[in-house]
């Protein structure tokens, strides 16, 4: 379970986060949604300890992440995983070494067991024969699906995706979005994913909340959203250059 | 009194800038004693660091030999002294010459491409995902090149030695005329055990200071590819002027 608590953060005296409160239960996957450079991304990282908030909580199955340390942050940690908007694939590893690499470290599984859970990974990312190849001879959308890979090997009980399907076409977007619905089936993780293809989550998530100028201005399930008329999340849905959100 | 405004500013921010560096370091130490080392990366580390700034080390080596031998000849040959050629190119190359310009050679070489790798690897979330991963990004990247650098200067400080007394020799010998067994005859008398282990320290300490300074700017490097470029560039500025004033205090000590 994941709660956010009264959450602020500046970045040089700019508020990014202006009292951010969040709660996806147990088992239930939220979309994230909101404009370019709004802070999302920022809020991901909160989440799993990478930025300290100024003010504020987050609570990870009730435990404060930001207090933890050492060998308790380390225990914590490794019920994530997480997809970077990069992909951040370690450019001198094969795709394979990346997907391994969690497992190796993490895991006492044999050289058996590792092949298999990474094929099987690799598989279902369409990449079973792109194993051999470095993250500089695979396209953006192969990098992604290579980290998401990563991401899903360890079988995590907390997922984060920052932007799983940004920069990949149409179909293999769906591809990844139904591998994501078909795991979270599978292993029932909670999880939160920052995306910009809102109607096309609306099936998978079981929450959409909105962040708009620092504040979370709506959530709830996709219906209940929808069924808000929320003049903001309503014009962001729909794509509308005109309305409350003003672009330029 | 705005400039007193702004010099404590200053004077705050290089604290708080030392501090960081100062944490970086006690950070590193604390964990190359206290976690398992990774012995592959270190091999590998001590190839990239070592064994490719193997030719650049004996290039310059042998050339720094040869000047000396030419300017030592000159020099010495005022008051007939050509006889002290040998020892002079020896201490010179082991107690001063042989550990800085092995070092400054290094850091152009190994240590700029730590820093914008590591660097390269901040901007990329690589070490966010090594540390979302419940992993120690100072175990994979830091402490191996650390260890690596401390083991590989020596060496590389050694090979420098050589390659500058047979470049003297090259000189003094072969080109000037002296005898050989004047060259390294005399080197054996005036040369003790004492000034090659002063050597030794000089290159380990330089070891920990490239090492500590690349990857401290790597690690912390800031803003896209910008932000990399500025890194490797202080990196380097800041290890050399260490390595220089580090290395008048290591002499100053022990003289």
């Amino acid at each position: 379970m994941i709660e956010i608590k009264n959450l602020y953060k500046n970045f040089n005296g700019t508020p990014v986060l202006k009292g951010i409160n969040l709660n996806v239960p147990r088992g239930e996957l939220l979309a994230l949604i909101g404009r370019s450079g709004i802070g999302k991304s920022v809020l991901l990282k909160h989440i799993v300890g990478l930025i300290k908030p100024d003010q504020g909580k987050v609570l990870i199955n009730g435990i404060d992440i930001n207090s933890l340390r050492g060998k308790l942050l380390v225990e914590i940690r490794k019920q994530f995983g997480v997809l970077f908007q990069g992909g951040a694939l370690f450019d001198s590893f094969s795709v394979y070494d990346n997907v391994s690499f969690p497992l190796r470290e993490k895991t006492k599984f044999d050289e058996q067991q590792i092949k298999e859970r990474v094929m099987h990974e690799l598989e279902q990312m369409g990449l079973k024969n792109d194993g051999h190849k470095y993250p500089a001879e695979l396209s953006g959308g192969m990098r992604k699906r290579a980290a998401l890979a990563r991401a899903l090997v360890m079988e995590p009980s907390i997922m984060l995706f920052d932007e799983p399907t940004t920069g990949l076409d149409p179909i293999i977007g769906q591809t990844i979005l139904d591998y994501i619905q078909q795991c979270h089936q599978r292993l029932k993780f909670t999880g939160i994913m920052v995306t910009h293809e809102v109607n096309k989550v609306f099936n998978i998530v079981q929450q959409i909340a909105m962040i708009h100028e620092g504040e979370i201005i709506a959530q709830g399930s996709p219906e209940a959203v929808q069924k808000q008329n929320n003049p903001i999340f309503d014009q962001f849905v729909r794509g509308d250059t005109t309305g409350p959100i003003q672009y330029i | 009194m705005n400039w007193i405004r702004t010099l404590g500013r200053y004077t705050l921010s290089g604290l708080q800038h030392l501090g960081r560096y100062g944490l970086f370091l006690y950070t590193t130490l604390i964990w190359t004693f206290s976690s398992p080392l990774k012995v592959g990366r270190v091999i590998e580390q001590m190839s990239f660091i070592g064994v490719k700034s193997t030719l650049i080390v004996m290039l310059t080596g042998a050339f720094t030999g040869m000047v000396l031998g030419l300017q030592g000849f000159y020099a010495l040959s005022k008051f007939g002294g050509e006889s002290m050629l040998g020892p002079t190119v020896a201490l010179s190359l082991v107690r001063e010459l042989g550990p800085v310009i092995a070092a400054l050679m290094i850091t152009g070489r190994a240590g700029s491409a730590l820093t914008s790798e590591i660097g390269i690897m901040r901007i990329t979330e690589q070490i966010d995902a090594l540390e979302v991963m419940a992993l120690n990004p100072y175990r994979y990247l830091v402490i191996p090149n650390v260890i690596a650098a401390v083991l590989s200067f020596p060496l590389l400080g050694a090979m420098f030695d050589v390659l500058g007394i047979w470049g003297g020799y090259l000189v003094g010998v072969k080109l000037l005329g002296l005898s050989s067994g004047t060259y390294f005859g005399e080197m054996t008398v005036y040369l003790s055990s004492k000034d090659v282990f002063h050597g030794i320290y000089k290159s380990l300490s330089f070891g920990l200071i490239v090492a500590w300074i690349c990857c401290y700017k790597g690690y912390t490097t800031e803003f896209g590819a910008k932000g990399v470029s500025k890194a490797t560039t202080q990196a380097v500025v800041i290890c050399s002027v260490l390595i220089l004033v580090w290395d008048y205090f290591i002499t100053s000590v022990s003289f």
